[in-house]
């Protein structure tokens, strides 16, 4: 069984070739919090404010489909809420995992639909069904619920069955 | 309860039902609905469509008339009782969907899954393939206005749909494939009907080939429409035979093979023109490729188990059961309390039939899922609907919508 190497610096000389994470700590390392690399999958944790230029940052180092944003709530700890980015490099054939902590207190993210039009209908499904904002998105409204719906039924403490 | 925060502030009233003829010289522009209720959305899908006279200018989708929240039910289910759930999220490739989730939990509790079971999930889940190109092709070509073709799929998937029943007990739910394997070893003759129907397969495809490729009003109804390029098939999200007839040679089965895709020879069908007849082509090619992945699976078919060496986490055998105090012991465990998988987090992509679907699962150390989400390809796929569509007319949007083979359960799950 494969165990998991934890921590920016360790993951760093296990995975030396790995360009996401050397493009990364070049682009800014203190935006870099942390990384994991388990289970043949490499996690990176970026900085909530910093997660545009991240995003721009691996692009450009070949990153080049995005493939996915999600959320994961931690409630009741904080940082409650876990964005998480999925992005493929065609070119590499390497996946690459981001994650943001996001703070219960102001549950917001910059968007990046400006680096990918795709995200848009992930970052609406994210704010229907986990309530987390995303700034300069361009059309922030619910998605799989109806728009009276009131509350985000994802997240941890609302019922699976829903309020009678 | 709590509160939702205020909508008004990011949100602007949406103005999707508001013709605008304040833009320019557009006061002929009407707002068209369709949908949610209409034959050639393939499900409920809205399109809320502005057009000037014939001319379609924008296309905005409206979903989530199907939403179930399978996700969420699914952090109450233990792990092997989501397996259900995911048939139901892509009825047309319930075996895809089944597959990408158990490989994501085995890949959490680092199984080895033993050879004759990654064949026969390779050999189920190209049947699915044609099972679900079948559906595509006939609806497809009924959008367009051949009806004959439906008739001629449905005989074939009426098969495959038969095998489906004859290997797992059902025809469209199968839920056969189970965290670390299989649930039962297939029929005797499961293999045999499966050669049968193969053998037949590449005739019946010419025999739709020759009603269709080339037929002048199918071609002229496809050619040159719902153009996407390359770069806008990338950024808008875009996977699977759409991509691929775009121009982007990206098959998850061959670049980042799983479950033994790799000890396959097939060819990953490619077109440049990026319209509806390029992905026509594409799917056309496609079956043909699953008819070779699923001959290579029958003649090289490995002996041995089809469950992993797990006793935790596999159910013990029927017989010793029966015979065996700790079987039985393993067997109460797992069906009263699940199975424990360590935590950390995954994501597990397959190739389905509408591109790439993926399960990405975080665990917390419990027996239930922490959560569970579906990277589904018909959600991103819809959102290039306004770049295929914007400025051809409205008989086209019907065309599109049938290339990109949607399927609403996934976008909605």
């Amino acid at each position: 069984m494969d165990s998991a190497v934890l921590g920016k610096d360790t993951v760093l000389a296990a995975l030396p070739e790995n360009r996401a994470l050397s493009s990364l700590l070049a682009w800014k390392a203190e935006a870099v919090l942390d990384a994991t690399y388990d289970r043949k999958e490499l996690t990176i944790t970026i900085a909530r404010d910093e997660i545009r230029g991240a995003c721009q940052t691996l692009k450009n180092a070949g990153y080049n489909f995005f493939e996915d944003v999600t959320c994961v709530d931690w409630y009741p700890t904080e940082p409650r809420f876990q964005i998480t980015y999925h992005l493929l490099s065609h070119s590499l054939k390497e996946r690459v995992r981001l994650i943001c902590p996001v703070e219960s207190i102001d549950p917001s993210i910059d968007s990046i639909t400006s680096i990918w039009p795709a995200a848009n209908f992930y970052e609406r499904e994210v704010w229907d069904l986990f309530g987390v904002r995303f700034h300069g998105h361009p059309e922030l409204r619910r998605i799989m619920m109806p728009e009276e719906w009131e509350g985000h039924p994802l997240r941890k403490d609302y019922p699976v069955e829903g309020y009678r | 309860m709590p509160k939702a925060p205020e909508l008004a502030e990011f949100v602007e009233t949406s103005t999707l039902l508001k013709a605008r003829p304040e833009e320019g010289a557009k006061d002929r522009t009407m707002v068209l609905n369709m949908g949610p209720q209409h034959p050639s959305t393939h499900g409920v899908l809205r399109l809320v469509i502005e057009i000037d006279g014939e001319t379609v200018l924008k296309v905005v989708p409206d979903i989530g008339y199907l939403h179930t929240g399978i996700e969420k039910t699914c952090e109450a289910k233990f792990y092997q009782q989501v397996v259900p759930l995911t048939d139901r999220i892509d009825y047309l490739c319930p075996m895809t969907n089944n597959l990408a989730y158990c490989l994501a939990v085995e890949k959490l509790l680092q199984l080895e899954i033993p050879d004759r079971a990654q064949w026969l999930r390779v050999l189920l889940n190209e049947l699915t393939r044609l099972n679900s190109h079948l559906v595509w092709l006939g609806t497809h070509a009924m959008d367009i206005g051949a009806l004959t073709v439906f008739l001629y799929c449905f005989r074939e998937r009426e098969e495959i749909l038969r095998i489906f029943e004859h290997v797992s007990g059902q025809r469209m739910m199968t839920s056969y494939f189970r965290v670390g394997g299989l649930s039962l070893e297939p029929p005797i003759d499961f293999f045999d009907r499966v050669r049968r129907f193969i053998k037949v397969m590449p005739e019946k495809i010419d025999e739709y080939e020759n009603l269709l490729t080339g037929n002048p009003i199918f071609i002229n109804r496809l050619k040159g429409v719902g153009y996407l390029s390359p770069e806008d098939a990338i950024s808008l999200g875009v996977t699977g035979p759409p991509l691929r007839a775009s121009g982007v040679d990206w098959d998850l089965r061959r670049d980042m093979p799983y479950s033994s895709y790799e000890k396959f020879q097939f060819k990953v069908p490619v077109s440049n023109d990026g319209d509806v007849w390029a992905r026509y082509l594409v799917r056309i090619q496609e079956m043909r490729e699953s008819v070779k992945i699923v001959e290579q699976a029958l003649e090289g078919m490995p002996e041995g188990r089809i469950t992993a060496d797990a006793p935790k986490v596999v159910l013990p055998d029927r017989e010793k059961m029966k015979t065996q105090m700790e079987s039985l012991i393993y067997h109460f465990k797992i069906v009263t309390e699940g199975f424990t998988v360590p935590a950390g987090q995954v994501y597990q992509a397959v190739e389905s039939p509408r591109g790439e679907m993926g399960y990405y699962v975080v665990s917390d150390g419990t027996a239930k899922p922490y959560r569970v989400h579906m990277r589904n390809p018909s959600f991103a796929t819809l959102q290039a609907l306004q770049t295929m569509c914007a400025g051809r007319l409205i008989a086209d949007v019907v065309a599109v919508i049938g290339s990109i083979d949607i399927v609403l359960g996934e976008i909605d799950r």
